[in-house]
């Protein structure tokens, strides 16, 4: 499949569903896997690095998961369509500076993808929405064992699969899920759960990864250590946490409504209104507006109905993704009055707050309010709705 | 200090040389040294000539700055620079300097998850080879030489199904 076409439409996994999907936007599970012997590729040499990529992209585009695959080889993608990928998940910003000998093989509903020759000789993940760790692992574990009886990866019988960088030694697994979570932030807690998590050997970082900054109240946790336990003790650990942490955002959700609810009527108001009426904005101030209107549609303030266009926005406005339309290269400025446009038509139809609906039913609720997301699967259902 | 080749005289011609980054010592008696032709400047292409494989021992094995990756000729001071190794070979050669700090990285220092089924396969059939040359080995004593010879066949079949296995791999 060419990858223009993958490129012109998004991900199966950015769909807004699946469960808890409300505060986890997705997850994710990687594992970096090396041949045995031959130098890791930001040792080997350019033609050693050639002949290892000759090595193990035929595997890899003959697994059954890859039938309809792009395959695609990084000195083949110009600098927009790598920074789309990144975007989407689909290559890290590392993978993304790779020229020569390096290559990408993703599947065409964008769950699956497989970097030739990052930091390891592959690094193999799946993408799913919601809260899905298991569900992810399972698939791409099943690509590993797949490939494992074609190529000889490198493994030790006691430090386990060996990696380019010791951080990853044994399982060689990285699993983490993308969290939403502006109540905590709006209500100072977000330092404090960040600090709880590290605690217990579990990363937070930035909508990127590491070292980027945490735009739109979106936060990805991820396992810290892969040597020492099982991978399926790992996704437990980590889904444990996560739980909780969804929890404290539940929580810190409720009591804004009931003891800031100006507060929070304002934020979305004023949201409402800019994303409305603005006519620049850069990339940072939509991602913060959106993830109040995402916050709108979770507590009752918008129909359900408009819940996927906000999704959809959250991708759209990417730097890479509102150019990949225009022919030539954007200005800065040019790029925020041209996303500006992009989100007034998107929400033109879009509702004003229901604000008196949400205030009545809070009060009905009596302050035990339905849980968001106690049905898994189910889309949109309100806090406060019957 | 004795000769290392007759291990009778004392050493009087101290040869040595840097293979793959690492060096190799080798001690000898002149006589010694005659007959192996170490006068002769092109006699001594490697210590591993005059004494076989192997019998030259590295020194400064440890966590030297000169010390390379005979398999890939990573150096310890590429690591410290960026904190990747060079293959996966690396592991033990800088396993030393490695521990402690995949110590303080990890939860624990010894791989508990998954195990690549080929490799559990190949170990499953050691054990099985090792049993069964036990059996042999007894059934010869026994003098049951009817059934040593089919055990025999046995381990050849599984032994030649275990290096097709491996085998696969390196394609």
């Amino acid at each position: 499949m060419p990858t223009r076409n993958i490129l012109s439409k998004g991900g199966d996994w950015f769909g807004g569903e699946g469960p808890h999907h409300q505060i986890v936007v997705s997850s994710r599970v990687r594992l970096a896997r090396n041949l045995s012997g031959k130098p890791f590729p930001g040792w080997a040499k350019k033609v050693e690095r050639s002949a290892i990529l000759d090595l193990i992209r035929p595997q890899v585009e003959g697994l059954p998961e890859m039938s309809e695959a792009s395959s695609v080889s990084c000195q083949d993608l110009s600098a927009l369509e790598k920074q789309v990928l990144v975007e989407r998940h689909l290559i890290s910003r590392e993978h993304a500076a790779k020229g020569l000998g390096s290559a990408v093989v993703m599947n065409r509903r964008q769950t699956l993808s497989i970097m030739i020759n990052e930091e390891d000789h592959l690094r193999m993940q799946a993408l799913r929405s919601g809260l899905q760790l298991r569900a992810a692992f399972k698939a791409i574990n099943k690509v590993d064992t797949e490939l494992e009886e074609k190529l000889d990866f490198a493994f030790d019988s006691k430090l386990g699969y060996l990696t380019a960088c010791p951080s990853n030694v044994g399982t060689g697994m990285r699993a983490s899920a993308m969290l939403h979570v502006p109540a905590l932030v709006l209500s100072d807690q977000i330092n404090q759960v960040v600090q709880a998590v590290n605690k217990i050997g579990l990363a937070v970082r930035g909508l990127y990864g590491e070292g980027t900054e945490a735009l739109g109240n979106l936060f990805q946790i991820s396992n810290q250590t892969t040597l020492g336990e099982r991978e399926e003790e790992i996704l437990e650990r980590l889904q444990k946490v996560i739980l909780q942490v969804i929890e404290h955002e539940q929580n810190a959700r409720k009591t804004l409504l009931q003891n800031r609810p100006n507060t929070l009527l304002d934020h979305i108001g004023r949201s409402y209104g800019i994303l409305r009426h603005a006519y620049s904005m850069n990339s940072k101030e939509a991602l913060n507006l959106l993830s109040l209107a995402k916050l709108g549609c979770d507590l009752g303030f918008y129909p359900d109905n408009q819940r996927r266009a906000v999704d959809e926005l959250f991708m759209e406005t990417q730097p890479a993704h509102l150019q990949k339309g225009s022919q030539k290269k954007l200005a800065t400025e040019e790029r925020d009055i041209l996303r500006s446009d992009i989100i007034r038509k998107k929400l033109e139809t879009f509702s004003a707050p229901d604000v008196d609906g949400v205030m009545r039913r809070g009060k009905e609720g009596s302050g035990a309010p339905a849980d968001p997301d106690s049905a898994p699967g189910t889309r949109g259902q309100a806090p406060f709705s019957e | 200090m004795l000769c290392d080749v007759c291990k009778v005289e004392t050493a009087s011609v101290f040869l040595t040389q840097i293979v793959e980054g690492k060096m190799q010592k080798v001690n000898m008696c002149e006589a010694c040294s005659k007959e192996k032709g170490v006068s002769d400047p092109t006699g001594f292409a490697l210590a591993d000539l005059l004494l076989g494989m192997g019998a030259a021992q590295p020194v400064e094995r440890s966590a030297a700055e000169g010390n390379r990756c005979p398999k890939c000729g990573f150096t310890h001071s590429e690591f410290t620079k960026t904190g990747r190794l060079g293959c996966s070979v690396c592991y033990s050669t800088f396993s030393e300097g490695l521990e402690g700090m995949l110590k303080g990285m990890h939860k624990g220092m010894r791989h508990t998850g998954k195990c690549p089924e080929r490799l559990q396969r190949s170990l499953a059939l050691e054990n099985e080879v090792r049993t069964l040359t036990q059996e042999l080995r007894s059934a010869v004593e026994g003098e049951r030489y009817e059934e040593a010879a089919a055990l025999r066949d046995k381990i050849k079949t599984l032994e030649s199904e275990n290096l097709k296995a491996a085998g696969a791999g390196e394609k």
